[in-house]
Parts: C-alpha cells; structure tokens; sequence
C-alpha cells in the first residue's frame, strides 16, 4: 500500500475529534454561565430574602434602619408590563395580519425588515424620545382628557405630568411592537394554506378567512408571541428608567396610572451606583435581581414553548 | 350589493328550473402567471349527475374545478378569461360576488383540511355561523342533518366536542364533506378526495358521493380511473389543459373517440 494513503499518525485525539471538543466546551460554557449567575444572585441575596422582602413596600437604605420590602416594584413591573401588553399587542397582530395575508411581496418584504430594524434601535434611545418629546404627548393628548372626563375612577388619579406609569407601559408597548408583530407573522404565514381554502370554500370574506381558518390556527402562537413581548417588557430598564418618574418605597405602589413608579429593573438602575458596600443595600438589589430573573426566565421559557409548537406543526405537515 | 346578487342568481335559477345543464363554460382559460393550465374549455355539467375528470398530472383538473368556484384567482398571478355559467349566470360577471358563489357551489379539497382548533360540531357549523345563522336549535338540528348526509353521524354523535383533528383521515374527509354540504350548496366540488386515504376509506367516500347525487350536481377529479369508472356518469378527459373528450362514462371507457383517450385509459401514458 502507497505510504501516502495511510492515515497521518495519531496523537491522542485526531484533529476533527479535538474541533469538536473545543466548540463543544465553548458551547458548554453558556450554560455554565447561566448556572454560576443563578447561584451567585441566590448567595448574595440570602441576607435579605424573606417573605418581608418580597411582601414588604418600605425601601429604606440608611444604615441602622435599614428596610427594604420590593412589592411596589414588582406590582410596577406587571402594571407597565400588562399596559404594553395591552396597547402593543393588538396593534403587532394587526401588523402580522397585513403582512401576511394581505401585503403585495414588496410591501411584505420591505416592511418586515424596517420592523426588524426597529427591534435594533438602543432602548436608550427610545428614553430621550420618550423623555423629551412623547411625554408631553401623552400628557396632553391622552392624560389630560383622561383625567378630565374619567378622573373620579381611581386608576386615572392625580395630576397629569407625563412622567409615570402610563408613559412607561406606552413606551414599553411601542417597545415590543417590533418582536411581537415579526413573531406573530411567520407564525401566521406557517398556517397551511388548505386552511385558508377550506374558509373560502364555505362562501367566507376575506375578513372571515383570517378569523376562521388561520387566527383559530394560529391561536397559541400568537399568545406565544404576545408572551414574548412581554418577556421583553418585564425586563426592559433604560426606557422605562428614564419616563417613569422613578418613586421609592410605598409611593411607588402603583395605585394610580398618573403617579410616578418604579420597577424592579429601574430600581436597580437608580441605585446600584449609591449602594453602600457595608450595608444590605447591594444584597437588596441583587434580591430584585433574582426575582426579576426568574420572572423573565419564566415567562420567556413558556412564549418559546407555545411558538416552537406551532412553528413545529407546519414542519409536520405535508403541505 | 351582495344580497342583490344572490337574488339576482337565485331568480334565474327559479326560471330554469327545467334546465338540464347545471354549469356550462365557455371558451374558459386559466393562467399561472404566463404559463397557460386551461385552453378554451368548453363543457356542460348536468344537473344531479356525477362528472368525473380524469387526466394525467398537470393536464388541468384541478385548475378547471377550481374555475367553477372562482378558487382558482386566489392564487397570486392566477387569471381566468371566458364564461362560466351557474344556471345559466356568468359566474365572472362583474356584479357577481365571488363568496355567493362559493357558498353555492361547495369544495372538498385533496388532503382532509378540518379546523384543528374547532370541535367537530363547530367544525360543521362553521359555514352556517358565516351565513349569519346562530341559533343553536337550528344549528343542532343542520350540523346533525349533515352529518347523517356524510355518513358520520352514528361514528361521531356522542364525541361532537373533540376537535375535528382527532378523528381517522376517512373521518376527517367525511368530516370536510359534512362541512361543505352544511352550507346546503347546490354543486359539490371533490379534489381528488380519496387520494390521501386508505382502500376501504376511500370506498366508503365513494358509495357516499354516489348516494348524494339525489340532493346535488357533483363534479369529482379523480386520477383513479377505476374510480372514475365507478362512480361517475358522465367522464372528461383532460390533457395538456384541453378537453380531448367528454362523454358518458360507459362509452369514455368502453369505445373512446379519440385515440389519445383510449391510450391513456389502456395505461399507456400518464
């Protein structure tokens, strides 16, 4: 046998065999990551998980009367999470619906790129927009009659100032608007279409074909999609940081959608530049960090479980 | 608008209530963008009578079912010129609405296409709740009339809640039917409807489109000669998106005119 067909001779492992090794422990590392920045915000926040923590709406960071309770924070981050939610997602799912059943290609192709570079804009920069320009939008255009003709319900108390809750859910809605409409139409465009046919062979509209044979389908992966937009929400800081007036302690309590909030991750961004490292404040922050985590980690792991499905059905299919 | 042209079909369809031919075409041709799928099809379906269009692949039968619901312009780029008459109205009229003539001429598609989503019951209803009927009483009463009409009832009558998606493909197809026949169209359009299922699926379908002729004129595409052969009264053969030959199905199989016919019935193309 020609001396040159023969294998090159072999160390210990072979070259593909230690590529392999390699990316394989690179990829190994995320998950270790993710497993090391659990254990360590669960360590540091030890000290101060309790019941009273997670329940408790005094914030007081001095040392010798140190309290911290994080309620209202949480309760701010679901009411500006639920606004989005809200306001966000019926208009994302209209976007979907337009480019996916009723755009010409052109407009579907363009279209859904410039949403996607909207998803691309820093959240930074929506703050100074929001901050300076749409706060006074929403004071005026939206608050102000609120508050005039809808000001004895409890929710719409307080003086409009465009710098609160309100403004933050707004901000937040328009936020997750890009995430949710591209997710809700490729989960729309994999509806197969012998579902649309079957509508329009029973004499439906056009309207009625959406309604019928392809929102019934797409169901659980449009609230995927919603959820996702939500895992976004519940998360964002540096927008909502810089509209939402940020309060502390019980005046944070979201009581009404005029008074100036605070949520978990705006709290950290407001004061882990003061905590003092000899006291529990640094610990109180990494505890709402822990809790932000898991709320985000939740919700994001249950939006990817219900597209993932619907994305997989289509697969299946023989269309 | 839209109830003006559902009288504007239905008188005519009093006045020719004698009339023979159900649907005829005229000069029709369809387009997939510049590729031509049907030339200058000129054919006249009876009434209560079940046609069969057989044809190898691509030759132009679904396309031309298709024509006679106005599905086929729903694929982008899709075109149709020429006439189709639905007792004697131009279905590609200007004043005809195109979802009044789909609800009176029913389709049953290739792959059994239940809403997944909906139960069976809603299932059938789904074109009655369309039609604006919502009282369940009647509902009840059609959804279970139908499913009597597809042969499902006595299978299904005591699981109407589970979704549609649950059932055997026969089933589904029976399903599909009930579906379109809920509607109470007047023709029936089958898409190959016994090609995704199983021998004795497929036959029980078959003496069910048999048994239907009574209450409707059906218009089955079929690749299954023997099926052709079965079921149906009168057989067209399509090829190349022109009608070669259209006759009673006992003389299409027995002395076919054309000899392109005759090889194709013999198996020797497509």
């Amino acid at each position: 046998m020609d001396e040159n067909m023969k294998y090159p001779p072999k160390f210990f492992l072979s070259v593909d065999d230690f590529f392999k090794y390699i990316l394989g422990i690179i990829s190994g590392l995320v998950v270790l990551t993710l497993f090391f920045m659990v254990l360590e915000l669960f360590r540091h926040s030890l000290p101060v998980l309790s019941l009273k923590f997670v329940f408790g709406v005094n914030w007081n960071p001095v040392v010798g009367s140190e309290e911290y309770g994080i309620l209202p924070y949480i309760l701010g981050t679901m009411v500006t999470s639920v606004i989005a939610i809200v306001v966000g997602v019926p208009i994302s799912l209209g976007i979907a619906i337009y480019l996916s059943e009723m755009a010409p290609n052109f407009i579907r192709t363009t279209l859904s790129f410039i949403i996607e570079l909207l998803a691309a804009v820093p959240s930074v920069i929506y703050g100074l927009w929001g901050l300076f320009i749409f706060r006074f939008w929403v004071r005026d255009f939206i608050e102000i009659p609120l508050s005039k003709y809808l000001g004895f319900l409890p929710i719409f108390q307080g003086e409009p100032f465009g710098l609160d809750i309100l403004t933050a859910g707004l901000i937040l809605a328009i936020m997750i608007i890009p995430t949710v409409a591209s997710v809700s139409r490729e989960v729309l465009m994999a509806v197969p279409n012998s579902q649309r046919e079957a509508a329009y062979s029973l004499g439906a509209t056009k309207w009625e074909v959406i309604r019928l044979g392809v929102l019934s389908y797409a169901k659980s992966g449009i609230v995927g999609a919603a959820i996702l937009g939500l895992g976004r929400a519940v998360g964002e800081t540096m927008a909502v940081t810089m509209v939402i007036g940020n309060a502390i302690g019980a005046a944070a309590l979201p009581t009404s959608l005029f008074k100036a909030g605070q949520t978990m991750a705006s709290l950290i961004a407001n004061e882990f530049n003061e905590a003092d490292p000899t006291s529990l404040h640094p610990n109180a922050l990494v505890g709402v960090g822990l809790i932000l985590f898991v709320l985000a980690l939740t919700v994001n792991l249950f939006a990817q479980v219900l597209v993932w499905r619907i994305l997989k059905i289509k697969e299946g299919a023989v269309e | 608008m839209i109830g003006m042209n559902k009288e504007l079909l239905s008188v005519s369809s009093k006045e020719r209530v004698n009339q023979t031919y159900k649907i005829e075409t005229e000069n029709l041709n369809a387009w997939f963008g510049t590729k031509q799928a049907l030339k200058d099809i000129n054919i006249k379906i009876r009434a209560n009578s079940i046609t069969a269009i057989i044809g190898p692949s691509g030759c132009g039968k679904s396309t031309l079912i298709r024509c006679l619901n106005r599905m086929h312009e729903l694929v982008p780029s899709a075109k149709v010129s020429g006439k189709v008459f639905l007792d004697g109205v131009d279905i590609y009229s200007k004043n005809v609405d195109p979802v009044i003539v789909r609800r009176r001429v029913g389709m049953v598609f290739q792959k059994p296409n239940p809403f997944p989503t909906m139960s069976i019951y809603d299932n059938v209803a789904a074109g009655l709740k369309l039609n604006g009927i919502r009282d369940r009483k009647r509902l009840d009463e059609i959804v279970r009339k139908s499913l009597e009409q597809a042969w499902l009832w006595d299978e299904v009558k005591d699981d109407l809640d589970k979704p549609g998606a649950s059932l055997s493909g026969g089933q589904q197809q029976r399903l599909c039917i009930a579906r379109a026949l809920a509607v109470e169209p007047e023709v029936l359009l089958l898409d190959e409807p016994t090609s995704a299922l199983d021998p004795i699926a497929a036959s029980k379908i078959e003496q069910l489109i048999v048994s239907l002729k009574r209450d409707y004129t059906i218009v089955i595409v079929t690749h299954n000669m023997q099926q052709a052969a079965r079921v149906s009264d009168y057989t067209a053969f399509l090829y190349l998106g022109r009608l070669i030959e259209y006759d009673v199905t006992a003389k299409i199989f027995s002395n076919p005119r054309e000899e392109l016919t005759e090889n194709y019935i013999a198996g020797r193309f497509g």
